[in-house]
């Protein structure tokens, strides 16, 4: 390319690729071309969610016809949900993308492709009401904060869907916890998540193991079904895009946690349903495993995975103000990812040298 | 008087020297008693950089630590009587940050790198600027942590009601130490 890069060269360019392969590719033998590469992981994700979103769609439809008292029928309630969530959703595209744009005019790079599930994640881990402004001020927070500082997609430490979460669980802990937030339109009613009731003495107050699977309990638009997440979670490890050994390691660590946090009387949940509660499936499939943020060695993705079950299920049985510990578990792994990392390679360089004579 | 002024740019004790971030940390969370907290630092850092500029040639090097410390302590502990007598309100929010002045390291950096090789004046005024230089991004981070965290400026209300009843919130995260060093940074980072 001889010519000069126009001024707005990033935002052409990703006007210009958005969603595609540009036809340009490098010639010559030294490379190995895939037809995998990061649109097509990004894609991948997407598609995987789009289940959990399609019924967070109709769950937000319904809870809000059951504490209003008004019809369920199956249309009306996906509309509803619907538009309930393209607002969200168009906000956090166009100011994530804002900024994108933005930092890459400055750094005179290409934008790259990782805000694509970034935007479609926090939507659905937001509870339907947010105020929108908020939103907006949480994507632009995580963004810059979580991944532009350092160096853009690819650089970031930080999973920036739940930066964002956890910016508005900080910052705006009225819009994020309490009884009326997961349920759309909710002046007229009602319960708590069941998660918080049951950690803060209510035990009653739990959905049977079959409502929390089948996800028709109140919450964020994206977590209440676990059938559509089992969908997300059978395409990510299909096509690979997701490593089995972290989901796996999640709910193991969990599940392990969690018993023995009943059988102590920690707790007075059971373990199954503790892994069915809240985000804590969400989360294991669609954050934990983000390949970016989670450790990179095969024996550290053990150890980060069974990290993050236990220390989730631990915040959320040892303090109650924090009943949702998967963000906060999750986020506190991504900061020691390296860290795992680096203890792994040098075990396995140790171990080396001690059976050749050097 | 130019060669006095690198404490408030390009030599400033918190943004390039990285020194004094703990008690910036916890004093901004409103303006008032980071101003206060900066202006106490401003007089512990000049005077006792005076008073050691002027023993200068008398402290045996073995013990000059222990003789800086007993300086610092005396202005300390003059400036804590002062705020609990004269604004006991400040005081009570600073609570041990003023005694913890004396572990301060801005001071202690300028007392062995300045005041033990410098006359007098000089020292004082180099005190002087140092305090200033940690006022300044002390005020600048209590500025935007009360506003935004609070929507109050020096205790009055300047967010107005109108605001709120349409929906906007305080942001609770400014108000935790935390956001205090996620601002220092972006100053670092603009500057």
């Amino acid at each position: 390319m001889s010519e000069k890069p126009h001024r707005f060269n990033a935002l052409l360019d990703a006007m210009d690729t958005f969603l595609r392969t540009p036809a340009t590719v490098t010639d010559g033998r030294c490379h190995v071309r895939d037809a995998v590469d990061m649109k097509r992981i990004m894609i991948t994700v997407m598609i995987a969610l789009v289940p959990a979103l399609v019924f967070g769609w109709w769950n937000v439809g319904y809870q809000h016809s059951l504490s209003v008292g008004g019809q369920t029928a199956l249309w009306s309630c996906l509309w509803y949900g619907f538009l309930k969530w393209l607002p969200l959703v168009i906000v956090t595209y166009v100011s994530g993308l804002g900024v994108e744009v933005l930092f890459a005019q400055i750094r005179k790079e290409e934008v790259a492709e990782g805000f694509f599930v970034t935007g479609f994640l926090i939507p659905m881990i937001m509870p339907p009401d947010v105020p929108l402004w908020i939103v907006a001020v949480a994507t632009i927070f995580a963004v810059i904060f979580g991944k532009e500082v350092f160096g853009g997609t690819g650089y970031n430490f930080l999973n920036p869907a739940l930066l964002a979460r956890a910016f508005v669980f900080f910052a705006y802990p009225s819009v994020i916890s309490g009884d009326k937030v997961w349920i759309s339109g909710a002046d007229a009613v009602t319960g708590a998540t069941p998660l918080a009731l049951v950690m803060n003495g209510h035990p009653e107050a739990l959905p049977s193991t079959w409502e929390l699977f089948l996800g028709t309990i109140p919450g964020c638009i994206g977590e209440t079904c676990k059938i559509a997440i089992l969908i997300g979670a059978a395409i990510l490890l299909f096509t690979q895009v997701a490593d089995w050994r972290i989901m796996f390691s999640v709910f193991v660590g969990g599940y392990a946690t969690a018993v023995v946090c009943q059988l102590t009387g920690l707790c007075p949940v059971a373990a199954h349903d503790q892994l069915l509660m809240g985000g804590f499936m969400f989360g294991a499939v669609f954050m934990a495993t983000d390949p970016v943020t989670a450790a990179h060695t095969r024996d550290g993705k053990y150890i980060y995975g069974l990290l993050i079950g236990i220390l989730a299920i631990l915040i959320r049985t040892l303090n109650k103000g924090y009943p949702e510990g998967m963000m906060l578990a999750i986020l506190l792994m991504n900061i020691f990812a390296p860290l795992i990392d680096w203890c792994v390679v040098q075990n396995h360089i140790k171990r080396r040298r001690g059976t050749c004579d050097l | 008087m130019k060669k006095y002024l690198g404490p408030l740019s390009k030599d400033n004790p918190i943004l390039v020297q990285t020194l004094g971030v703990c008690s910036a940390l916890a004093v901004t969370a409103q303006l008032k008693p980071a101003v206060v907290m900066a202006l106490s630092v401003t007089v512990v850092c000049a005077c006792s950089n005076f008073i050691i500029s002027l023993m200068r040639n008398t402290i045996p090097p073995r013990i000059r630590i222990i003789v800086q410390l007993l300086v610092v302590s005396f202005f300390v502990i003059l400036v804590d009587l002062l705020l609990q007598s004269y604004l006991y309100d400040v005081s009570k929010m600073l609570s041990v940050f003023v005694g913890l002045i004396i572990t301060n390291c801005i001071i202690m950096g300028r007392l062995e790198a300045f005041a033990l090789s410098h006359k007098p004046f000089p020292s004082f005024m180099d005190g002087v600027m140092n305090g200033l230089g940690y006022g300044l991004v002390l005020a600048v981070v209590a500025f935007f942590r009360e506003l935004l965290g609070s929507g109050t400026l020096w205790n009055h209300q300047v967010v107005p009601d109108s605001w709120y009843a349409a929906g906007y919130l305080n942001n609770g995260l400014m108000i935790l130490p935390p956001m205090a060093l996620i601002l220092i940074g972006v100053i670092i980072w603009a500057k």
